[in-house]
């Protein structure tokens, strides 16, 4: 089974490179020219790879919201809230208490945005595990309202009177930003992705709480039967996804930002869903799949300058490759040593069928 | 608050209902017949962007609104049918699915609809009822949208149409047991897709009611995320069409409560007031639900519900 969870995947991937090769094709763009700046742009050179490294690391957060909640039984679908109010109380944290300027400030405001963010997200667990409410629809409906209560405060009372057209909250001061690895244009952001997402890889693997966590979501019966805390291990869950889905906003906006505005409101928490399907909710297989989709991210910009295609053409790509890897789901169900005899049994002369009857007389 | 001030603040909420809450309608509608088959589509967001996009190039190409409303409504069923057979592999989950349907339709779209931000297309006549008044601002607030009263007939025929029709019975046979549909005779998967496959048309005449009445022009902004909230909606309305009708006002005239306020010269509070029916429905929710039991009205196969 291990070598269907990594050629399935590879496999629609390609498949989807090269409908997207038609589908440009069509646009009258040549599809081998494209297939090498959709490379070029994302892998192809160190500052392509910083590009994708930098859309990588909020992916990898926000699809954690949605893996380690879904190890426990839950399907959250609105990273998204948890990302901007993260991203707003580290922003605002500032107008409220003096900080230190210095690595401890951005430590500060990064657990703010965790504790938002983990809030936010816990309120969907409480909702489910004490009301009955459904998870998926509350968490969506709790990330609309986080982002009209984001831009209410953000055009409101957090509002820096001297952000005219675009309406941002006061940047953090530059000693709390967080700045590049190295020198780099990739920010410390990306390790944090990566050691989140191997250490709730290992949680989840090894610890005895981890366990528990994916008895829960595999029978809660069952774990109700052996004694275990479901309620309590369920909104941890939600409390670790929506922290992780908070850090994020917490990054963008101390790393990228620095401040809080509309341009939070990226669509990283929705993109995060598709990154955990895909990453099939195991948090150490969301790393690549993240770096994949940041580099497809990266080299839209280089598409529509080198070939003229729309900004759009990069979404219609993810869309395909989105669709085809959550589809090829469906070929893992298929017994693959019976399909590989029947075409072997083709490809060979049937024998004679031995005449039963006779064998039997003889006997 | 006097006449002249209480007279314009209400035909603006009036208005704001009438305007914004037809494409509600319409996804609404479009999302109950697929969940009352046993199935959610979160991929509406992306029908209702990519119907809005074709809609809009159907009027701008054949200068007839209405042909751009029957583009619309194909788009719609296209990228519905998409979702339709993909739930119906073994495996596949359709949250995820609807959420990649969406990428994909609003990629569709703006790939598609780049060289028709500009243009101006052909548009749907207004009908007016507001001429009994001669204040201005009420006769512009009863300007209705052709398709709102073809909405409010769609929910009465898809009301008797389930109450009534075999094929309403099948949809909601394969919705509340895909076993006793199977033991019938008849293929859970089958009906499924074409429930979601007509709910995307339906879906798709709210996306033409974007482009083609109100606000009236393509451009990538066109939705704000109404068809997310289509899920939303149809809880609240409790898998009824007609109560969507009443559901799709209400959303519609709470999202123009801040624009209202603010035409008044009150603008404090103004995204607040836009989060009021996400708020409500939430309370809903949490007022109607039990611990241990789907929520009332709730098809019984409806996964990602249970």
């Amino acid at each position: 089974m291990k070598a269907l969870d990594i050629g399935l995947p590879i496999g629609a991937l390609a498949a989807a490179l090269l409908l997207f090769g038609g589908f440009v094709r069509l646009g009258g763009a040549s599809p081998v020219e494209t297939w090498t700046i959709l490379f070029m742009g994302a892998f192809g050179d160190w500052f392509s790879w910083q590009n994708t490294l930098q859309r990588a690391a909020p992916l990898m957060l926000t699809a954690l919201c949605v893996a380690v909640p879904a190890r426990a039984g839950l399907i959250i679908i609105g990273g998204e809230g948890a990302v901007v109010l993260g991203g707003l109380a580290a922003a605002a944290l500032p107008y409220a208490i003096a900080l230190p300027g210095n690595v401890l400030g951005t430590a500060i405001v990064c657990i703010a945005g965790m504790i938002v963010g983990g809030a936010w997200i816990v309120i969907a667990g409480a909702l489910r595990q004490y009301r009955g409410v459904n998870e998926t629809i509350s968490s969506l409906l709790l990330a609309y309202t986080a982002i009209a209560l984001f831009k209410q405060l953000v055009e409101g009372p957090l509002r820096d009177p001297k952000t005219l057209n675009k309406p941002s909250t006061r940047s953090l001061v530059e000693a709390i930003q967080i700045g590049g690895i190295g020198g780099s244009d990739v920010h410390w952001g990306l390790v944090l992705g990566v050691v989140a997402c191997l250490g709730l890889g290992l949680w989840l693997a090894l610890t005895s709480s981890g366990f528990s966590v994916r008895v829960v979501g595999g029978n809660l019966r069952a774990a109700q039967l052996v004694g275990l805390p479901a309620n309590r291990l369920i909104l941890l869950t939600c409390a670790i996804g929506g922290a992780a889905a908070g850090l994020a906003g917490a990054v963008e906006v101390a790393a990228v930002h620095t401040n809080a505005n509309a341009s939070l409101i990226a669509g990283y928490g929705y993109a995060g869903i598709l990154v955990a399907f895909i990453a099939r909710q195991n948090p150490f297989a969301i790393i690549p799949v993240a770096i994949l989709f940041g580099g497809f991210g990266a080299a839209g910009s280089l598409l529509q300058r080198r070939l003229g295609l729309p900004d759009a053409s990069v979404q219609v790509l993810q869309g395909i490759a989105f669709v085809l890897i959550l589809a090829s789901e469906s070929l893992r169900s298929v017994d693959w040593a019976a399909v590989g005899q029947k075409m072997w049994h083709r490809a060979t002369p049937e024998p004679e069928p031995a005449p039963l009857a006779v064998e039997k007389t003889t006997a | 608050m006097t006449a002249e001030i209480l007279l314009p603040f209400l035909a603006a909420i009036v208005g704001g209902a009438l305007r914004v809450g037809v494409p509600f309608l319409f996804v609404s509608l479009g999302e109950c017949l697929t969940e009352k088959s046993g199935r959610i589509n979160l991929g509406l967001e992306g029908v209702l962007v990519l119907s809005a996009m074709a809609g809009f190039g159907g009027a701008y190409l054949s200068s007839s609104p209405w042909v751009g409303v029957l583009v619309a409504a194909c788009a719609g069923a296209a990228l519905a049918l998409l979702h339709g057979l993909l739930c119906s592999l073994p495996r596949v989950n359709d949250v995820a699915t609807g959420i990649a349907l969406m990428l994909f339709g609003t990629g569709l779209a703006f790939y598609f609809g780049k060289p028709l931000i500009q243009p101006q297309a052909a548009q749907l006549q207004g009908i007016a009822l507001g001429g009994w008044s001669d204040s201005s601002v009420v006769q512009a607030a009863l300007q209705i949208n052709p398709l709102l009263p073809l909405g409010i007939v769609l929910a009465a025929a898809m009301h008797l149409g389930f109450a009534r029709t075999r094929w309403g019975l099948l949809v909601r046979l394969a919705g509340d047991s895909a076993s006793a549909t199977k033991a019938l005779g008849y293929s859970v998967a089958a009906i499924r897709i074409a429930a979601t496959t007509v709910g995307g048309a339906i879906a798709g005449l709210g996306g033409a009611s974007l482009t083609l009445f109100y606000p009236g022009s393509w451009n990538e902004g066109i939705s704000s995320g109404q068809g997310l909230i289509a899920v939303a909606l149809v809880i609240f309305a409790r898998w009824s069409p007609v109560r969507c009708v009443g559901a799709a006002l209400l959303f519609g005239g709470a999202g123009a409560i801040g624009p209202a306020l603010q035409s008044i010269g009150v603008s404090q509070g103004y995204y607040l007031f836009s989060a009021v029916p996400y708020v409500l429905t939430l309370v809903i929710l949490v007022i109607s639900c039990r611990p241990g039991s789907i929520a009332r009205g709730s098809p019984g196969e409806l996964s990602s519900l249970k």
